[in-house]
């Protein structure tokens, strides 16, 4: 590695930067941190030595600067839009922090103070899917990355593009004795380099600069994930020359890639074609208008959506949204549109998992599976979030939203009269059982209406009955609360839903949700959170930074008393080994005692309620909280439920 | 054709009053204790990513009895071994025992 040509908190004999503070020589008053420069002939102890006409200038200490690399260094972030940088503060970026702080007046990006750094990147992860532009993040040096590599990975996972910037002390000369040195690392991104994208160390301020901007453009490219750049302690601090020629580079966003024109010719013939045409939408919605082209290319071919809930693809109450009829869906269909999936494998297989793991495809035969996703333009090998090799009959490594456009102009091309009122006629049946499918729904949600604990079909529905006629944004994960505020409540924008972590990595919920909450608040939406709570305790101090930086949201707590996932697959483990079949809550519960969110939310600052566990109570606690919510302050409810 | 349906019928019929009687309040212990309510639910309400909903009304006994001893999806086996015969009839009564849910048209929220 080449060491960097700077220097460091060297002593100057003359004073070359301006306004430069001198301190004299020697004397009882000299702060201990700073070393006196050396006399010519050293005092007596305890007689101070008095300057005489004969002896030498004194040589002075340097010990300000008014433009320290820091400030160049926010002056490049000022050019890539960052609204936000969420940071927990450390060492090893107090230079750039300050600047950020003073030179860029703590505005875009405004610090947002994080008490974890896996809160932090996740916050940021959270905030990206609902503003479409990253959030800046700092981790400092060892430890900082090392909390934050968590989130990374689930930003990774779930294709959204953090920015990154951690912290590092490179030069081994200069680093102070201790902590320093426990917080400084050869290659700081090695550590996560297997889920991130790009990352750079630059060794000088202009290589930063580049560095930094193409991080940006990179990260922003699809497939988006996360970048990391490491900011050098002495880049940070050190003075820029007087004759440092710095620019900061323009910015050009790639324009994201689209599918090969033949491939797309034939998926669209393929798709007007057979009479079962199902689209399958994973992280399909990159931006606003992959909702409103899905639902275009839909409603040509008036064929069946299921939207796997990994970003907000499909209005749920559409009438061609059968979601939950996806395995009939995957097991009828002609044709299979598969858009960004994570898990194209997945969606065609069925998998069991007993004690002898099996797997069948659930298509029939000759259906034919098209594949449009990024994902087949750039993967990483080591974590193996890439899920099982699918074989499909067309692949095309594309972005899928941008490809959409060219699809549907080429669907429009092949739709023929005859075709039209074939299309017209699918689109009647597809209706009638869309309204089957709501009223299935709204009967199901009956059972345990009245149970304690709590269900979660009763919760989503109070939940519905207090926002629906406001502007709403849900932002928080749906499975464990078994879909049901998909299945009951009417999602129709593109900015109320934004999925789940990606990586499956527990703790991604609240500082998500917190994220997601701060890139609403703009808006003035009323965001709600359905909070998770094993989820929730990995790092609740994310409730303080919303009480402390006013972010407006409710937290509903999923109250379960548990790491439910993890029960379940003890009782798999105990049910398959014939024995403690009643043991599964060792380990995996969350009681005994029962923690008080309700008091834990308060001691962080937020009005909070609960524990409610009658079902009756719970509608004018809601009510209270989102009055709390709409005066701009965030709050919680604990409410006490069943499992899923 | 019509003999086949009539064993089939008296089969089925015959499954259904065969139930042994259980005890619905032992049985509702049992489903929380052997983990039942873990994938189904306290009130065996089901829930869509773990399993479905088994009463009001559950399956006729011997067929409910051999998806629980032999599962044929994801559920975790119980063997007789895991789930005596006794508690599994417990159970079975625990579910024959649940209250039918109110109509969704009485439920103004759900409207």
């Amino acid at each position: 590695m080449r060491k960097p040509s700077i220097g460091r908190r060297r002593f100057l004999k003359q004073a070359a930067v301006t306004g430069a503070a001198v301190v004299a020589a020697g004397g009882a008053s000299a702060a201990a941190s700073q070393e006196a420069p050396a006399l010519a002939r050293p005092a007596p102890p305890g007689v101070p030595a008095l300057p005489r006409e004969s002896d030498p200038a004194p040589a002075v200490e340097v010990l300000t600067t008014d433009r320290p690399g820091g400030d160049f260094m926010v002056d490049v972030l000022k050019t890539l839009d960052l609204e936000y940088v969420a940071a927990n503060p450390g060492s090893s970026f107090r230079g750039l922090h300050e600047s950020l702080i003073n030179h860029g007046g703590n505005r875009a990006p405004e610090f947002i103070t994080c008490c974890h750094e896996e809160s932090s990147v996740a916050l940021a992860h959270g905030y990206f899917k609902v503003a479409g532009k990253p959030m800046a993040t700092l981790a400092h040096g060892t430890v900082g990355l090392q909390h934050a590599a968590m989130a990374i990975y689930n930003a990774y996972c779930d294709r959204v593009p953090v920015y990154v910037i951690a912290g590092n002390s490179i030069d081994a000369t200069q680093r102070r004795p201790g902590v320093e040195w426990d917080h400084s690392v050869q290659d700081a991104a090695a550590l996560v380099r297997d889920f991130c994208k790009w990352d750079d160390l630059p060794i000088s301020l202009q290589h930063f600069a580049e560095s930094a901007v193409r991080a940006y453009k990179i990260a922003m490219t699809p497939p988006t994930m996360p970048v990391l750049i490491v900011a050098d302690g002495g880049l940070q601090e050190d003075p820029i020359a007087p004759d440092a020629a710095l620019r900061i580079p323009k910015l050009t966003m790639a324009a994201p890639p689209q599918g090969d024109s033949g491939a797309v010719a034939e998926t669209a013939r393929l798709l007007v074609a057979v009479d079962n045409p199902v689209i399958i939408a994973g992280r399909l919605a990159r931006t606003p208008a992959g909702m409103s082209r899905l639902v275009e290319l839909a409603e040509l071919l008036q064929a069946p959506v299921v939207d796997q809930g990994e970003r907000m693809n499909f209005p749920s109450r559409h009438a061609l949204n059968h979601s939950d009829r996806a395995r009939e869906l995957v097991g009828g269909a002609d044709v299979i549109l598969g858009l960004e999936l994570t898990d194209f494998w997945g969606t065609v297989d069925a998998y069991r998992d007993q004690l002898h793991r099996t797997s069948r495809p659930i298509t029939k035969s000759g259906a034919k599976l098209v594949s449009i996703t990024a994902g087949d333009l750039f993967g990483k090998s080591n974590y193996q979030d890439q899920q099982r090799y699918p074989e499909v009959d067309i692949a095309m490594a594309a972005d899928a939203e941008a490809t959409l456009p060219s699809l549907i102009e080429a669907v429009k091309r092949n739709i023929t009269p005859d075709r039209k009122r074939v299309f017209e006629e699918r689109g009647r049946t597809l209706a009638a059982s869309r309204q089957r499918l709501l009223e299935r729904a709204r009967s199901e949600a009956t059972f345990a209406w009245e149970a304690s604990p709590i269900s979660t079909a009763r919760l989503s529905a109070e939940l519905w009955a207090q926002i629906k006629d406001s502007d709403w944004a849900l932002v928080s994960p749906i499975d464990f609360v078994s879909r049901w505020p998909m299945r009951l409540w009417s999602f129709d924008k593109p900015y109320q839903y934004i999925g789940a972590s990606g990586g499956a990595g527990v703790g991604y919920g609240a500082p998500a949700a917190v994220g997601a909450a701060l890139a609403h608040r703009k808006y003035g939406r009323l965001v709600v959170s359905i909070q998770a709570d094993g989820d929730l305790m990995y790092a609740p101090g994310v409730l303080w930074t919303a009480a402390h930086h006013r972010i407006p949201m409710l937290s509903v707590m999923h109250n379960n008393r548990a790491y439910h996932q993890e029960v379940m697959h003890i009782q798999r483990m105990a049910n398959r080994h014939q024995r403690g079949v009643t043991t599964a809550g060792i380990g995996t519960t969350i009681e005994n005692p029962n923690i008080d969110y309700a008091g834990l939310a308060k001691s962080l600052g937020v009005h909070a309620e609960g524990p409610i566990t009658d079902p009756k109570e719970l509608g004018g606690a809601l009510k209270r909280a989102l009055d709390v919510v709409k005066r701009g302050e965030p709050a919680l409810v604990d409410v006490v439920t069943q499992p899923r | 054709m019509l003999k086949t349906t009539i064993v089939l019928g008296l089969t089925l019929a015959i499954g259904q009053s065969a139930a042994p009687a259980g005890d619905a309040k032992n049985g509702k212990k049992l489903f929380a204790a052997d983990g039942c309510y873990q994938c189904h639910g306290y009130e065996a309400q089901g829930a869509v990513p773990t399993g479905p909903r088994l009463g009001p009304k559950p399956l006729a006994f011997t067929q409910f009895s051999k998806l629980v001893r032999q599962p044929i999806g994801q559920m975790p086996p119980y063997t007789t071994k895991s789930l005596p015969d006794k508690d599994l009839a417990d159970i079975y009564a625990f579910l024959q025992s649940l209250p039918a849910p109110p109509a969704p048209d009485a439920i103004a929220i759900l409207k």
